[in-house]
């Protein structure tokens, strides 16, 4: 029986283990966090039952099937709190090539993880060496630095959703919501069915922008009616909260001694640079902003998948990547939403199974996936960063929320420096180099020393923020027991490994 | 006001009432419910930032809430380094705040 580990239990995840097994094939799902979903999908513990959790969600009831068909399985062995902290690529030497071309015949890379509570000191080790293996590993917020940005009371909208779905718990009792991307609207609905008044939702692409990405040819739109109404749903929220949704607007800055007491919100051009003299100051004890998605890339990385030049894992018709028998499915391939994720995902599983991309048992998935593939190029079109947003940094502004690295400091280093290598000015400026590994701030410090680079050339080294060889901070002690077997007890499928 | 947990007799989804939990931030006591994370519990206790940072000793609390950022980390019943947004509350957890200094800087 084939053996296929799937990383990452959200909807890609998901969709990717279902459709293995539904191939016949045996499979290990691993997620970090100690429940199945996740971040679109998150939802309340088993501690606290609630009879209609569904009005939460969008396709909830996907979600309950899914589930439901996988923990019943026996041929599925789901391990929830499994922290996996290193991939270790098959033994081939990596072809020069790029892309397609590079493909190889390597072994499949073996996957270590750790099992137990989160960032606990006494996890177990366990290691796999499975026949295929497919990367859901999903997308984390991205968040632009502004002055203020570092105070208590500013998080990313995501962090609004995950506490508002996973606790009942609202942020903020006054909220602005601010960035930019389609996300911001059912997060805007979250805190409002949490119990927070929002007082608006400040979107940085304009009217324009918007038409640009969502309006030419609109027949496309007709296939993805369904997403079309879970945004037309969430605007109908907003209205019936009456929350404003304001478009070319941006918060600018957040104020307060040790906590956030207001914002400053402005008017943004085109490029999202703030118009002088459109500032307003509004009371807020929270405010939550994403200005869009990065992908968790550096398990493909560490594995030797090729990305692409717009930082995505590079995948083929069958969702395999550049190494053979190493697939990636959902938003690390684009930022395309639930739906194309459920498709890449049932692709992605059934060929890691061993079947071909246009078998009849993937017709669906494969429309599926041609339809909502366009709602990535939309979102981009619409909503992708524009380059005028450093004109509301000042020097002050942290740029590295670990090693408190402000713009001023990391300018100093790229000036003193005149280096041009994205290494060295991490090492010269410290930034990017905290406990979150650059996470938050890696693609924000490439983009300002790209630009200040710009004088002496290019950032010329080749290296960027997304490589991990260790992909998640782990206690010396663990790392010293996952190597002796006899500290490496075997996980037992359906027992609870947590305790 | 500030973060909350929506009373359970105003939410939509019609919850059951969950299991009461207590835990104790640097001594001081914060009530929550089963299932919550320490983060959760904190918030909604009023209190918005628990760590300070090791060069500015600015106060921090949650960012990303989804293990991403470690802005959170706390140390809990001994144990350093724990993100308060991913570890789940247990009754009677001993949460202590955390101050990394730097050799030479802060105190």
């Amino acid at each position: 029986m084939r053996h296929v580990v799937v990383i990452g239990a959200g909807p890609a995840g998901l969709a990717a283990a279902r459709a293995a097994r539904a191939r016949g094939a045996r499979v290990t799902l691993l997620d970090a966090s100690d429940a199945l979903g996740g971040q679109y999908w998150r939802h309340l513990p088993p501690e606290r039952p609630a009879g209609r959790e569904r009005v939460l969600h969008h396709g909830w009831s996907t979600f309950e099937s899914l589930r439901s068909r996988l923990e019943a399985d026996p041929h599925c062995e789901i391990v929830t709190g499994a922290q996996v902290w290193a991939i270790e690529a098959g033994s081939a030497e990596r072809s020069p090539l790029t892309g397609a071309a590079a493909r190889t015949a390597q072994a499949v890379p073996t996957v270590h993880a750790l099992i137990g509570q989160s960032d606990g000191s006494a996890r177990r080790g366990l290691t796999l060496t499975p026949d295929a293996l497919i990367f859901a590993t999903g997308a984390h917020d991205r968040t632009l630095p502004f002055p203020g940005w570092d105070l208590p009371g500013v998080f990313t909208a995501g962090a609004a959703q995950a506490f508002a779905k996973g606790e009942r718990v609202a942020v903020g009792d006054r909220v602005l919501v601010a960035g930019a991307g389609p996300f911001l609207l059912p997060v805007a609905a979250s805190l409002a069915q949490t119990g927070a008044r929002v007082l608006g939702v400040y979107e940085a692409s304009r009217t324009a922008g918007l038409l640009r990405g969502w309006l030419p040819k609109p027949w496309k739109l007709l296939g993805a009616a369904k997403k079309a109404g879970e945004l037309a749903g969430y605007v109908g929220s907003h209205l019936r909260h009456r929350i404003p949704y304001r478009l070319g607007h941006a918060v600018i800055a957040a104020h307060g001694s040790d906590r956030v007491e207001s914002v400053t919100v402005a008017r943004v051009d085109a490029n999202w640079a703030p118009i002088p003299g459109t500032e307003r100051r509004i009371e807020a004890d929270a405010v939550c902003v994403s200005h869009g998605f990065t992908p968790r890339l550096e398990l493909p990385i560490a594995a030797g998948c090729s990305i692409g030049p717009d930082r995505f894992v590079t995948v083929d018709e069958r969702q395999q990547t550049s190494v053979v028998e190493v697939y990636a499915a959902g938003e690390i391939t684009g930022i395309g939403g639930v739906d194309l994720a459920l498709a890449e995902g049932a692709i992605a599983g059934h060929c890691a199974a061993g079947g071909r991309p246009d078998d009849e048992d993937v017709d669906r998935p494969r429309r599926d996936r041609s339809t909502y593939t366009d709602f990535a190029t939309r979102i981009e079109t619409a909503h992708g960063i524009r380059s005028g947003w450093t004109a509301w940094l000042d020097d002050d502004t942290l740029v590295c929320r670990c090693e408190e690295v402000s713009v001023g400091r990391l300018r100093a280093a790229a000036h003193a420096t005149c280096s041009t290598g994205l290494r060295s000015l991490k090492l010269s400026s410290r930034a990017g180099l905290g406990i979150c590994q650059g996470r938050i701030c890696g693609r924000t410090v490439e983009q300002l020393l790209g630009g200040l680079a710009a004088d002496h050339g290019p950032l010329i080294d080749g290296v960027t923020t997304d490589r991990r060889p260790i992909a998640s901070p782990v206690r010396i002690g663990e790392l010293a027991a996952a190597f002796i077997p006899s500290h490496n007890p075997p996980i037992v499928p359906g027992k609870d490994n947590h305790e | 006001m500030a973060a909350r947990l929506l009373p359970f007799g105003n939410d939509p989804i019609r919850p059951t009432t969950p299991a009461a939990i207590e835990i104790s931030l640097d001594g001081e006591s914060a009530a929550g419910v089963a299932g919550q994370s320490i983060a959760g519990v904190i918030l909604a206790s009023g209190r918005l930032a628990w760590r300070r940072t090791s060069e500015a000793g600015s106060p921090r609390g949650l960012f990303c809430g989804i293990g991403v950022c470690f802005d959170c980390i706390v140390i809990v019943n001994g144990e350093r380094d724990v993100r308060a947004c991913q570890r789940r509350a247990a009754d009677g957890d001993t949460v202590a705040s955390q101050r990394d200094t730097l050799p030479g800087v802060g105190r």
